[in-house]
């Protein structure tokens, strides 16, 4: 019983959110110069008054911005995230049809950095001092570094244009009509750059915290307790040292899940990954106002969801975690 | 005889000839840039939306890279006397994607009805035009109120697509669900738009000029990096790049690989050309020395062979080469900092700190920006280079926000349809990015403008025009940069794609890929 109040106060909560999330963006996005009207003029070359005109009341940008506003959350109420007459797409198709392409590739890039990254934070605390420390630990200050669109270019140098390994971009070969497994098989190589490119910085991010997060449980007096006992090494590794170094990882992990939606941009720019990243990008550029506001919304919504979901599992990890 | 003529030559050249031969089937690869909103080229006349939707839609006519009318739908034409009445005599047997026969109802209804509701540029164009009629199903009747000169250069496909009677009669064009999928004339039809990455277009198979066209189908890619479109075309994804593709540094490098070839043709029509915009109304650009200034200030030889690779020609005045009445006689403006920093002495200014908004279209135009700035603080004037992105820009050049800006625009053949619009007043109206944004204002010059249109005589308007010409080089309302070159890069087997004046736009009807 009390698990249901407690749930749906944080829902409430997460609504009251949104909602300020919502007419932010919208008073935000509608304070930047230039409407959509005039971008479609403008790409068109030529226009006169009456173009603009038309193609204004067909965006409702006639109406006074409270009116606008209103009519905007009362649709987004309904789950109505609007139309988007550019692409002559109602938002939400446009937002669902993009949506597994970005989920696909950010959630490829968060596993593969937390797998990685932990492991290598476990190898190089468990030989702290010794060469294959100094080895993990350069090279995920390098990749820290790294701008992204740097990695990815030098990525599809490399392995695209030299070697001819793996495609340079896209989400899978066009026109190659494969189905099933092979065309499983097609995406999965295509996923490849693009994936590792984003994961890279979240990877030597959770190396380093795991490392020095492992280091610094390990120095505790339950630590000691246990090899006293003379429980094995790899035990305590585990069973004590990792499991709470765990809880900064797992802050950090929520915060990258809180970028599955909407943070690949650049990724999905330099790749042509039809995720949506790159929607938003152009619909910014465009001023395509509601499907800005949709991927926005879209977006805040999944990381309220993910914060809830670090709150639970940090009570799995530590039970003296309680969620309030 | 002409039977004979080929014979011969084929005998002499047999190799040759056997390629020349078109070759059926294949599939072209070719990159979009942007992705279209749309491909409704009656509703949405963006660049790739025009790219792309060339090859659904057709237009009464095309136009050889001379700017001369060729057959399109309309196979012959008639033109009165006194310039007032064009017969349009259209093509038999011809179809829509949906199989419904295309007949001279369609074309009125085009004209009349549709594109007079959704077509700024052609709606400029039928404010000339008295009535359009079909005195039966192959014939089409336009009447002018009066005589306008560039009226023949109005019908190629982008700038007058001839779409379905049947599909829009009576509906809310904007929101008509067959927007998405496009019915037209044209060779090819649209198969499959996953948005993101790729429009799928096939072969018509009932096309009406029989035998074309002969690729079965083309791809076009939306890749959004201009460094990934130059490696999709290193890679082998993509076998063409439209002219604009790729970062003209990148031009080199490319049209380098083997088995690559690159024309600069099928730009003619459209005639782009670069300028500096200069805010005639205020500060110290309002003065005509001043403005003489800045075209003796920019280097423009170095802006043409460091920034666009050597393409394109420096520019001699409002006419670009490629455009109808060009006069090659007129002076051209040299590079001279020494004359640019009397005639700024002269115009009285005091120093001043010119806002220069320029436009935000890639690498390429940032770096004129900086180039610019440099030449203009060379002789003395100081800029502030403002940064926007392309709404910004819009924004700020509609609302005259701005000294100094940069921009592009096409001439469309004719100077009526696309040189004037930039230069006489009564196309100064705030709210579009390009119209007379300069604020240039010059009754002569209007009266020039008006007297060039409103005539079909060549030789009346070849004289009204060299005179604007002349007048507008001694008042630099804006200050010319250069007639831009658009390399259209293809593997060396991609054949006859260009063939008009408006290249890539015009569908790819005639292309073919050798084996």
């Amino acid at each position: 019983m009390k698990i249901i109040t407690r749930i749906a106060g944080r829902l409430v909560k997460a609504a009251i959110v949104l909602l300020a999330i919502l007419v932010l963006n919208f008073l935000l996005i509608h304070s930047a110069p230039g409407d959509p009207a005039t971008v479609m003029a403008g790409e068109a070359g030529a226009t006169d008054e009456l173009f603009l005109e038309q193609l204004r009341i067909k965006f409702g940008l006639d109406q006074p911005l409270y009116v606008q506003l209103w009519k905007y959350v009362s649709d987004v109420a309904r789950l109505d995230l609007g139309f988007s007459y550019r692409q002559q797409m109602p938002v939400l198709d446009l937002i669902l049809d993009r949506l597994p392409a970005t989920l696909l590739l950010t959630g490829s890039a968060f596993l593969v950095s937390l797998v990685l990254g932990v492991l290598a934070g476990v190898l190089a605390a468990s030989r702290v001092g010794r060469w294959s420390d100094t080895l993990i630990s350069t090279v995920a200050l390098i990749f820290y570094a790294t701008p992204l669109f740097w990695a990815a270019l030098m990525g599809v140098l490399l392995f695209s244009v030299t070697l001819g390994w793996l495609p340079p971009f896209g989400f899978e070969t066009v026109g190659a009509g494969y189905t099933g497994m092979a065309r499983a098989m097609d995406i999965a190589r295509h996923l490849v750059l693009p994936a590792v490119s984003l994961g890279l910085f979240f990877t030597a991010v959770y190396s380093r915290m795991t490392r020095a997060s492992m280091l610094e449980v390990s120095q505790m007096d339950f630590v000691k307790t246990a090899r006293a006992k003379g429980l094995s090494p790899r035990l305590i590794q585990r069973r004590h040292v990792l499991r709470n170094a765990l809880l900064p990882i797992v802050t950090l992990a929520g915060l990258q899940a809180g970028q599955l939606v909407g943070g690949a941009v650049l990724t999905e720019t330099v790749f042509a990954w039809p995720g949506i990243g790159r929607l938003m990008f152009e619909a910014l550029a465009q001023r395509d106002y509601n499907v800005l506001l949709g991927v926005f919304f879209v977006s805040a919504a999944m990381v309220i969801v993910f914060n809830m979901i670090t709150d639970l599992i940090y009570g799995i990890v530590d039970p003296r975690i309680r969620v309030q | 005889m002409r039977r004979l003529l080929t014979a011969a030559i084929a005998g002499l050249l047999p190799a040759t000839s056997a390629m020349a031969d078109p070759v059926m089937g294949g599939r072209a690869n070719i990159v979009v840039q942007p992705e279209p909103p749309s491909l409704m080229l009656g509703l949405v006349q963006n660049a790739p939306t025009q790219m792309v939707a060339g090859n659904i839609y057709e237009g009464l006519l095309r136009y050889d890279t001379k700017l001369n009318p060729m057959p399109s739908l309309a196979k012959s034409w008639e033109i009165s006397e006194d310039g007032l009445t064009y017969t349009f005599h259209l093509e038999d047997g011809v179809k829509w994607h949906d199989g419904t026969p295309f007949s001279s109802a369609d074309v009125v209804f085009t004209a009349d009805v549709f594109l007079r509701e959704s077509h700024p540029r052609f709606r400029a164009v039928l404010a000339h035009v008295e009535s359009i009629t079909a005195p039966d199903d192959n014939t089409v009747v336009f009447k002018l109120k009066s005589a306008f000169g560039p009226f023949l250069n109005a019908f190629e496909v982008g700038s007058m697509p001839i779409v379905p009677k049947h599909v829009y009669e009576g509906t809310d064009f904007a929101t008509n669900p067959a927007n998405n999928t496009p019915i037209g004339t044209g060779p090819f039809k649209l198969d499959e738009w996953s948005k993101g990455s790729y429009i799928k277009l096939v072969k018509n198979a009932d096309y009406w000029d029989e035998g074309k066209p002969y690729l079965d189908e083309i791809y076009w890619h939306v890749i959004p990096d201009a460094a990934s479109r130059a490696v999709a075309f290193e890679t082998g994804q993509v076998d063409i790049l439209p002219g604009g593709s790729i970062e003209n540094f990148d031009v080199p490098r490319i049209t380098a690989l083997e088995n690559t070839c690159s024309t600069e043709s099928g730009w003619e029509f459209f005639g782009p050309q670069s300028w500096v915009w200069m805010n005639n109304r205020q500060g110290p650009t309002a003065s005509k020395e001043f403005r003489q200034a800045i075209m003796y200030a920019i280097d423009r030889d170095f802006v043409r062979d460091a920034l666009w690779n050597g393409m394109g020609k420096v520019s001699t005045g409002p006419f670009a080469g490629s455009t109808r009445f060009y006069d090659a006689s007129i002076a051209p403006f040299s590079y001279d900092p020494e004359k640019a920093k009397e005639l700024v002495k002269a115009s009285g200014y005091d120093g001043e700190v010119l806002e220069f908004v320029p436009m935000p279209y890639g690498e390429t135009w940032m770096r004129l920006a900086e180039v610019i700035k440099q030449n203009l603080s060379d002789i003395g004037v100081n800029v502030d280079i403002v940064s926007t992105d392309v709404a910004g820009w819009n924004k700020r050049l509609s609302d005259w926000d701005f000294d100094l800006s940069t921009t592009y625009l096409f001439q469309y053949g004719d100077p009526a349809l696309g040189v004037a619009r930039t230069y006489i007043s009564s196309n100064i109206a705030k709210g579009s990015p390009w119209n007379n944004v300069a604020g240039y204002s010059n009754p002569d010059i209007d009266a020039l403008f008006e007297k060039g249109a409103g005539t079909i005589n060549t030789d009346e308007r070849a004289a009204a025009y060299t005179e604007v010409q002349r007048k507008l080089a001694e008042d630099v309302p804006v200050g010319w940069l250069l007639d831009m070159g658009f390399p259209t890069i293809t593997r060396c087997n991609v054949k006859d794609l260009i063939t008009t004046g408006i290249g890539v736009n015009d569908g790819f009807k005639n292309a073919y890929i050798e084996k």
